[in-house]
């Protein structure tokens, strides 16, 4: 066995097999996060796709980039959009709860996580969860090329199941991730005051589907959210009949 | 992009092509990583052996290369192996799932034994 290996919590969160949920935000819809196992882009269902998102960013340093990215991460997301991270922040380990595609005060359509399984000062990365619109990794990077520092996005994804298949197939799964991605890229760029033009490069890595995956559609966030809603007068009821007889 | 860090070797051992990895796996070792496996699977070498004994770090990208080389051994049918990985190493493999998917031994010899009682 090696020993010249970099020590441990060098970065890398510890493995687990469900995700547990902390000291979030009391606003966050915390579903579908909590008891679920991490997936990976090794899981899934659908093709596996290189995802590469970049901007330049002139003379930033990339440890400034990342260290701001961290702090600040919802921030740069597209409106409507939550990332409810953990108090101690974007650290190994931590769990965060995503609710998305939230229109003004309405509830989000998709709640969800995501698990950081590598931070250091150049990049951090994370996993998805079972239910999560994708299997896979996304890590977020920045370094110097060319005189200049470049912030990237990287995802190495599947479609979770079925469902979420069928939405990138017909393009919309695509379109709408990759507007979300290059819209944070320009709202990271536009925070360091620099001119945002941020390129996409998609890589079909597996056209193969995993069909001893599609199971997966039972954990779908998507379902699982709606169902959620419609589901809450009778978990209201059935508080008030708890109240009554408790 | 910052310059690669990562050294590969290339062996040939029977059946099997070895990469010996030292130093360290980031986004940088990308060509360097794809190279090796070129020249470690040429002439349909049905096995590829990673091996980690010399390996000093490894980031969430260098574990994203390592997916993509194993999607690139499944399309050739090249079984993909790893020996030598410490507890550390042996952690981030399980916390990424890719010891579901790449066989691991603890040794060299360990690797060569299992390939050859599959090729037997």
């Amino acid at each position: 066995m090696s020993s010249t290996s970099q020590p441990p919590h060098s970065g890398w969160a510890e493995p687990r097999e469900r995700l547990e949920v902390d000291d979030l935000n009391p606003g966050a819809l915390a579903i579908n996060v909590a008891g679920m196992q991490p997936t990976g882009p090794l899981r899934g269902f659908g093709q596996l796709w290189q995802k590469t998102y970049e901007v330049k960013l002139g003379r930033i340093s990339p440890a400034l980039v990342i260290d701001t990215w961290k702090a600040n991460f919802e921030q740069f997301w597209p409106r409507g959009n939550h990332f409810y991270g953990p108090l101690r922040g974007i650290t190994p380990g931590s769990v965060a709860v995503l609710n998305l595609a939230q229109v003004g005060h309405a509830p989000p359509l998709i709640a969800t996580g995501v698990w950081v399984i590598y931070a250091d000062e150049d990049s951090f990365s994370f996993l998805t969860p079972q239910g999560h619109m994708f299997a896979g990794m996304i890590t977020f990077s920045a370094f110097e090329a060319e005189g200049e520092t470049v912030a990237r996005i990287q995802a190495l994804i599947r479609a979770g199941d079925p469902l979420y298949e069928v939405s990138l197939r017909l393009g919309l799964g695509h379109a709408a991730e990759d507007s979300f991605w290059q819209t944070t890229l320009k709202n990271l760029a536009a925070h360091f005051q620099q001119p945002a033009q941020a390129t996409s490069t998609r890589l079909c890595l597996d056209p193969r589907v995993q069909w001893r995956e599609a199971r997966n559609l039972w954990h779908n966030a998507a379902i699982r959210t709606g169902l959620y809603y419609l589901l809450a007068p009778f978990r209201a009821a059935a508080r008030v009949i708890g109240q009554q007889h408790g | 992009m910052n310059a690669p860090t990562m050294d590969v070797e290339v062996r040939k051992l029977g059946k099997v092509g070895v990469i010996d990895l030292s130093g360290e796996i980031t986004s940088a070792a990308e060509s360097r990583l794809m190279q090796a496996f070129a020249a470690a699977s040429e002439e349909n070498m049905p096995h590829v052996l990673m091996n980690f004994s010399k390996l000093n770090f490894i980031n969430s990208s260098g574990i994203g290369l390592l997916v993509t080389l194993l999607i690139r051994a499944r399309r050739q049918q090249v079984r993909l192996l790893a020996c030598n990985l410490s507890d550390h190493y042996r952690q981030i493999f399980e916390l990424t799932r890719l010891n579901e998917a790449i066989s691991i031994f603890a040794t060299e010899e360990e690797a060569l034994a299992a390939v050859d009682m599959t090729l037997a």
